[in-house]
């Protein structure tokens, strides 16, 4: 018992007191700002670099939904786009994840896109199955980090369960491959209703860098309300953590 | 039989293209040496043939070998090399499965990932031919693909005799996600950098050092010390990240809450260092061809250095701790054993194999990058059992901290050096064939990649540590009571993304 008690001793306070307040490393590549004079064949030519086609050119934009922030965009025009370490990234209108030229507003939900019955039954706790389709474990294994010790979203009576029957939503990694396409669709159905259904992932909200696989099946998707989109490469935890606290109307209110 | 090198390339002209008799000898007289396995064995369809290549690896001899056959592309049925040695199996599986070649005494020929673009598509994945056994006294347990945690998706289909395991079955392929085929259709450089990022995403640097190497040699390009350097850092830090995680996840699974979340806390310290590197967790987009984005500062040096002196006090302190438990030890000894024997007769690799008493690690047998100037001896464990292969881990997070603290010492007469961007625009050698083999955390990754006459790249093969692992994972559970799998499974950690490509 003595020694466990100095491990803990040792190890001191590991939860992070404040989870809306806390700041990320500077190089975290979050959401972008873009400067207003990007010349036009800077234009054509990040639009050629960009990996997974997140850049549109008139008027210039970076798509969060598709961009996997690998910042290459950045590299190439140094002065005119960079990535703040702002993560709080997630809405539930894909039109907020495209970030324009000279845009500076933090990217935040349409209050008016919330469905009532979100908040009314899972304002106070929230219990979600997880879906990995064909996710390549990164987000996986930042999901699961948001329950660890550091992140303890436990704190606000959300965790994830092992059923879905015991679920109130799903959250899916991954750009959904055919082979999961019916597991997927299964575990959706077995989920009781109201549910709240959570694409975590480049991947899963775009197909990312698979968007164009032959192995890859969406069909999903066109058939179901997603209310929540969290974007990266992979999702922080912080940023699915303020996520779905800003879906469920628990942010603190400035 | 060629020699070549690691991290290297040949005229493709220069591989030896003999008969399959001769072949299946060559091999099979090689593969009679205990140090020898296959890395890689896989099919290259053209208009009229399918040229395979094969390539085998000598751990104690440092040797890399490679050789090939040719087919005519009607009805190709050959005999098995598996029927002889089994850890063929998995390779031979992929190309019956990829182009419909038989193998006429393969004892296990089955789907191995339903890929998009299978021989067959009449074979569905709901329809996988499980084995089974026709008796009263038997059940059978269907887990997955779904699983109970926050992972990754596969079906594991138990045998049992009462709460004995007698056979367990795993069934991949839900993660397929094309990665192969996309490695060709994209073309430009940096796409293909940001897709072997997410062959498994844990495995982000591994994975992306193997690519990269396979670009610099195909380009004939060297880079500087100082750059293999620092991306040997980088695949040292996902190592003992993910050890540390292990660690904590074997602690949950056997209810040790303090060992599970004190883990947890460690596993942070050292992601995060990755991310005050470079902005990501995962170590996404440090490692690039021909250079990095992210040359290591001076600043984050040293952050890196006072996080690995915390980490490697507090794990110590932990592990003395979690290794002394009786009630610890009560279920790891003994419990999931791989016996060296099978280890060898599965040819598997990284730690499991490690902790089955097989010197097998690529930083010993094959050195690469900045490894090559370091006098680098893996950790061997004798048991094969779960507390091994914990063991393992325990011993690797606390030589690859010693290693990362060395490296940063060496790094310092280095600075100098400049590292350079990344260069997506590399022009390729023509009708090459190039390799290269890293030890990330699972075990040996090995890409391989072949160009045409053009120089651009015509068939880029992948393979994860898991391709070859699972089938060990299905034999330690056997006689094991079903509640010790998910431990087991646990001691092994695999991936089904790497698997399932």
């Amino acid at each position: 018992m003595l020694k466990e008690l100095k491990i803990l001793f040792r190890h001191g306070k590991q939860y992070i007191t404040d989870l809306e307040g806390v700041e990320l490393t500077p190089l975290f590549r979050g959401r972008p700002e873009i400067a207003t004079t990007i010349t036009a064949s800077e234009a054509k030519e990040l639009e050629a670099l960009c990996p997974t086609n997140a850049i549109s050119v008139v008027p210039f934009s970076i798509n969060l939904g598709k961009c996997v922030f690998c910042k290459e965009c950045h590299f190439y025009t140094p002065e005119k786009i960079r990535f703040t370490n702002d993560h709080k990234i997630a809405t539930n209108d894909l039109n907020r994840l495209i970030v324009k030229a000279g845009d500076r507003d933090a990217i935040e939900l349409d209050a008016s896109l919330v469905r009532k019955e979100i908040t009314s039954y899972f304002g106070k706790a929230l219990k979600l199955r997880q879906v990995s389709a064909a996710g390549d474990n990164s987000a996986e294994m930042e999901l699961n980090a948001a329950g660890n010790v550091n992140f303890d979203v436990g704190r606000y009576g959300m965790e994830f369960v092992a059923s879905p029957r015991h679920a109130d939503g799903l959250v899916i990694t991954g750009p959904i491959s055919e082979n999961m396409a019916e597991p997927l669709e299964i575990c959706y159905n077995a989920t009781p209703s109201p549910k709240i259904l959570i694409l975590a992932g480049t991947d899963a909200i775009s197909g990312g860098i698979f968007a164009d696989s032959k192995a890859v099946n969406r069909g999903f998707l066109s058939k179901y309300h997603v209310d929540l989109y969290v974007p990266g490469n992979p999702p922080h935890p912080l940023t699915f953590i303020n996520g779905i606290l800003s879906l469920t109307g628990r942010l603190k209110k400035k | 039989m060629v020699e070549v090198e690691n991290g290297s390339s040949l005229d493709i002209g220069e591989i030896p293209i003999v008969s399959y008799n001769q072949f299946y000898a060559e091999v099979d007289r090689l593969m009679e040496n205990t140090s020898v396995h296959c890395v890689s064995y896989y099919a290259v369809p053209s208009d009229d043939n399918f040229t395979f290549y094969c390539c085998l690896a000598d751990d104690e001899e440092h040797k890399l070998y490679v050789l090939g056959h040719e087919q005519k592309k009607e009805n190709v049925t050959l005999p098995s090399l598996t029927s002889k040695h089994y850890a063929f199996h998995c390779f031979e599986r992929e190309i019956h499965e990829n182009f419909g070649i038989n193998f006429s005494d393969h004892p296990w020929l089955k789907p191995i990932r339903y890929p998009a673009n299978r021989y067959n598509q009449h074979n569905v994945i709901e329809n996988y031919p499980f084995y089974s056994i026709d008796s009263d006294e038997l059940h059978e347990v269907g887990v997955g693909p779904i699983h109970a945690g926050v992972i990754e998706p596969g079906h594991f289909r138990f045998i049992c005799n009462g709460e004995k395991v007698l056979h367990l079955e795993i069934m991949l392929g839900y993660q397929h996600r094309g990665v192969e085929e996309l490695m060709l259709t994209k073309h430009t450089t940096l796409r293909r950098s940001i897709l072997v990022e997410s062959i498994a995403g844990d495995t982000a640097i591994g994975h992306s050092l193997a690519f990269a190497m396979n670009m610099e040699s195909l380009a004939g390009i060297d880079v500087p010390d100082r750059l293999q350097l620092e991306r040997i850092i980088a695949l040292e830090l996902e190592r003992i990240a993910i050890h540390i995680g292990d660690t904590g996840a074997l602690c949950m699974d056997i209810a040790y809450q303090l060992g599970q979340v004190a883990c947890e806390a460690l596993r942070t310290i050292v992601i995060n260092t990755t991310q005050l590197w470079c902005g990501n967790r995962f170590g996404k987009g440090f490692i690039r061809p021909a250079g990095s984005g992210y040359p290591l500062t001076s600043e984050v040096a040293r952050q890196v250095l006072e996080n690995m002196e915390t980490v490697e006090q507090r794990y110590k302190q932990l592990t003395n701790r979690i290794y002394t438990l009786p009630s610890v030890l009560a279920r790891f000894e003994e419990i999931g054993i791989l016996t060296p024997k099978q280890a060898h007769l599965t040819g598997i690799v990284g730690p499991a194999a490690k902790a089955s008493s097989h010197k097998r690690d690529i930083r010993f047998s094959h050195p690469f990058q900045y490894y090559r100037h370091l006098e680098f001896l893996p950790v061997v464990m004798e048991t094969g059992d779960v507390l091994s292969r914990a063991m393992m881990r325990r011993y690797e997070v606390e030589q690859s901290i010693e290693l990362v603290k060395l490296l940063l010492k060496k790094r310092q007469s280095m600075i100098s050096e400049e590292v350079p961007k990344p260069n997506y625009s590399l022009q390729l050698k023509p009708n090459t064939f190039s390799i290269s083999l890293v030890e990330g955390w699972r075990g040996e990754i090995c890409h391989s990649a072949i160009t045409d006459e053009n120089g651009n790249i015509v068939h880029y093969k992948v393979k994860d540590p898991s391709l070859h692992s699972w089938m060990g994972l299905a034999l330690a559970v056997r006689n094991q009571e079903i509640s010790d799998f998910p431990i087991c499974n646990k001691s092994f950690n695999l991936s089904y993304c790497g698997h399932d490509l």
